[in-house]
């Protein structure tokens, strides 16, 4: 049965644009400050007070409405969208409704052997709101309003999707690219890349949508994979038992993997948007398009083809480098210090990315310099250390960022080159171990790797393995 | 001139702006709001064959101000509120009913 419907999936992402200051006036948009610390008589809604639009704002925006193949509005402005809730102070939402700063973009996604293209409906420039704390002790909730006026753009995508995949593909490719512009960090456990879905499911082939119902508080990818399947089939559910889907906003529970309607129709706002006679409108010449375009920072296509042909990398390997900003920046940041980008690369993409995983971190959580990392890699290829201590070093440059240098220094980890002592401790081996000599004699391997093992293990690891082989067979 | 103004219409307005209007509130309000509607049917007799729908009564534009952030005095701001608790305004319980 489930096979006879179609899923038609739109979203709405909601991005913080990293700018110094909030939209409408010069309060700092630092994260994680003291409560209401970041605030003035604007951004708290005052009587009287006057909102100035922050350049940097729309630079971004276009910016992001260029990459993502937009048309810039030439004649931008905002409007109120009126509503009352506390985290609200003035009772009106300062957004865009009838001229959005971009409009009729699409991006490009990949799939498995295939290429779609989502169309980008509009992309419009808003004021977060303030944070709600529920009080534990009293029946109340408590307002901040530090995060009141911090600058989003949000950006509404067509119909066009159509599964799980493509949702995940799509946003992944948006995010990378709002990174690669600096315009934002996007991180969506922190609440800087926000993700509503809008779902509805139709018979097979029907030309009809049926309606829809939108997913909010998705605060992963994999909370936004799960929440579409249990939507999807929720609403088939629904049309089976010969019901109507209601039209509503619908809250993720992410620990029940379950969705509850917040509101719904019925009681929907009426938000009477009018223009905002506090901020002038927006003329846009070509001439500020001209310089956002010239000023756009390199972004992925065009970086994956330069490490391709400027640094000999394999495709692979400047697919998987250029995935995030931030590991493409370490890749490039690492050269300075090691001029050898396939080893460079090697670190990243195999213990870097292991540790990554194992941690649960995205790159965006690296915290070791590039610098150090560049000095692991130079001490592994003048043979100061070997494979098995550099991974070691490696794990403490990566939690701790220390200098692998003095670390390797301090701990006495240098590799052990002494081709005399390491023949003496070999012949003792050798005499403590008759019987692996003979298995080795007879043509057993295996007994050849648990000398070098028996040997590498009284030298603490520090023994350069290739001369351990060497001179085992030399006197074997 | 202008269609009446409704019963239902006054319930519809009342809620959106929070307000719980007396019987006598509400028909004063009823008259003003008239009068308002009124006003804009004058307004609507002007000829704006050929003229831009504009925002603005005045022709000024991209009002700007650059990226920068200041720190500022706050300790005076939280007065306003009716009530506040740990550096925070305290408002009616809204767990549950979140927009």
């Amino acid at each position: 049965m489930r096979d006879q419907f179609e899923t038609v999936i739109g979203l709405e992402v909601h991005v913080e644009l990293a700018t110094s200051s909030k939209i409408f006036c010069s309060c700092s948009t630092k994260f994680g400050q003291k409560v209401n610390t970041q605030v003035c008589p604007v951004c708290m809604g005052m009587p009287g007070a006057l909102p100035v639009l922050n350049k940097k704002v729309v630079d971004y925006a276009m910016a992001i409405g260029l990459a993502t193949n937009c048309e810039i509005t030439k004649n931008s402005r905002f409007d109120r969208k009126n509503y009352f809730y506390p985290d609200n102070p003035q009772n009106y939402q300062i957004s865009q409704l009838y001229f959005p700063i971009a409009r009729n973009g699409y991006i490009e996604i990949e799939l498995e052997d295939q290429k779609k293209r989502i169309g980008i409906h509009e992309m419009h420039m808003e004021e977060d709101a303030g944070k709600l704390i529920h009080d534990e002790w009293e029946d109340a909730s408590l307002v901040d309003y530090n995060r009141s006026g911090v600058p989003l753009v949000e950006i509404v995508s067509e119909p066009d999707l159509s599964s799980p995949e493509e949702v995940v593909a799509y946003l992944e490719t948006l995010r990378r690219t709002i990174q690669y512009l600096g315009a934002s960090d996007c991180k969506l456990q922190e609440g800087s890349m926000r993700v509503d879905v809008n779902l509805s499911v139709k018979k097979l082939g029907s030309k009809e949508l049926g309606t829809r119902t939108e997913m909010k508080n998705l605060n992963s990818f994999k909370a936004i994979k799960r929440a579409i399947i249990e939507e999807r089939n929720r609403q088939i559910e629904v049309l089976e038992d010969g019901k109507q889907v209601v039209q509503e906003t619908r809250r993720w529970d992410d620990n029940k993997e379950t969705s509850y309607a917040m509101r719904s129709k019925e009681e929907a706002q009426d938000y009477r948007y009018f223009p905002d006679p506090d901020l002038v409108p927006l003329l846009i010449s070509d001439e500020w398009i001209d310089q956002i375009q010239k000023s756009q920072p390199e972004l992925r296509g065009d970086k994956k083809k330069r490490y391709i042909e400027e640094y000999k990398l394999p495709e692979y390997d400047a697919d998987i480098l250029t995935q995030s900003k931030k590991m493409a920046d370490i890749f490039e940041e690492t050269l300075q210090w090691c001029r050898q980008p396939k080893k460079v690369s090697n670190w990243l993409m195999v213990e870097t990315f292991r540790l990554l995983k194992e941690n649960n971190m995205e790159p965006e959580d690296i915290r070791f310099s590039p610098e150090n990392l560049g000095k692991l890699i130079n001490l592994t290829l003048d043979g100061g250390i070997n494979n098995t201590v550099a991974k070691e070093v490696f794990e403490e440059v990566f939690y701790k960022n220390i200098d692998p240098e003095a670390y390797v220094q301090e701990n006495g980890l240098k590799a052990i080159d002494d081709t005399e002592a390491l023949k003496e401790v070999i012949q003792k081996i050798l005499q403590d171990n008759p019987k692996s000599v003979e298995d080795f004699k007879g043509g057993k391997e295996k007994a050849f790797g648990f000398l070098v093992g028996q040997t590498m293990k009284v030298m603490k690891g520090k023994a350069n393995p290739t001369l351990v082989n060497q001179i085992l067979r030399e006197i074997l | 001139m202008t269609e009446k103004i409704t019963d239902e219409t006054m319930d519809y307005v009342s809620i959106l702006a929070k307000l719980s209007l007396s019987e006598e509130e509400r028909e004063e309000a009823k008259k003003d709001m008239e009068k308002m509607l009124n006003y804009i049917d004058v307004l609507q007799e002007l000829d704006t064959e050929g003229i831009e729908p504009s925002a603005h009564v005045f022709p000024i534009y991209n009002v700007m101000r650059e990226d920068e952030s200041f720190e500022k005095d706050t300790s005076e701001l939280l007065k306003n509120a009716p009530k506040e608790k740990d550096g925070c305004i305290v408002v009616p319980k809204t767990i549950g009913t979140e927009a």
